[in-house]
């Protein structure tokens, strides 16, 4: 059996996502994830950014490109990598929808939190495979401050 | 010669770099230029018809460009084109 790719995050990346996605509930919300990939992929800042979607948001997000652009330079301007972007499902499992699957971008971590009456009841993350398929990330959390 | 600003995923199919100085004098002829050298981000960015894919967003310093219409557009030395992948996702199917 295929052994799962590993994520690590901070308990303050954690944190930080749960309390955007109870906030915006019960709409979704997103932000990018940043840190570095060396030998591991290591998250450790998560930003919140608007979710442009018109009309309806309990099912939707969508990221403006410029804020997209933004982030990319944030990145290289902090020494750091862009490695994914976290969105909530108000009232859905953190699975991805194949609405999800045909958005992707190769690379990244897809963090989805799952919120249930308000509450984050799962955390998982994603990433696509070469055949452009969703294979789910084991995620570790640092319960240690990162410096 | 213009720089070219790889976006993360796409990183995968250019040996990790993350920019590249194409010597081309317009935007789509710059991407072309790209594309020649990593042909393996040529699915990522263009379509069957060689049009720059829907979901993709060209910028030109700050300023979206319409592929399709303003491609032709100049760039010198001094110009920064981004490419940037819409990122978009929910949770019913």
């Amino acid at each position: 059996m295929k052994r799962m790719s590993e994520v690590t995050i901070t308990q303050e990346v954690s944190d930080f996502m749960e309390k955007h996605a109870e906030e915006t509930y019960n709409n979704e919300c997103c932000g990018f994830l940043y840190g570095h990939e060396n030998d591991a992929r290591k998250i450790t800042l998560a930003q919140r950014v608007e979710n442009t979607k018109d009309g309806d948001k309990r099912r939707r997000f969508k990221i403006d490109p410029d804020d997209y652009r933004k982030a990319e330079l944030f990145a290289v301007q902090n020494n750091l990598d862009l490695l994914g972007v976290y969105h909530s499902h108000p009232d859905h499992p953190a699975r991805p929808s194949e609405h999800d699957r045909k958005q992707a971008v190769p690379f990244f971590s897809y963090i989805i939190l799952s919120v249930m009456s308000g509450k984050t009841a799962a955390i998982t993350s994603w990433q696509l495979n070469d055949d452009h398929q969703f294979e789910e990330e084991e995620i570790k959390t640092l319960q240690t401050k990162s410096l | 010669m213009a720089k070219i600003i790889i976006p993360t995923p796409l990183r995968k199919f250019t040996d990790r770099s993350n920019s590249f100085e194409t010597s081309s004098n317009t935007v789509v002829k710059s991407l072309e230029n790209l594309v020649e050298e990593y042909p393996d981000l040529k699915k990522h960015l263009f379509d069957d018809e060689d049009n720059v894919r829907s979901f993709i967003k060209i910028y030109v310093g700050d300023d979206e460009i319409d592929p399709l219409n303003n491609g032709e557009t100049s760039v010198d030395e001094d110009t920064i084109i981004s490419i940037v992948p819409a990122i978009a996702g929910g949770s019913i199917n």
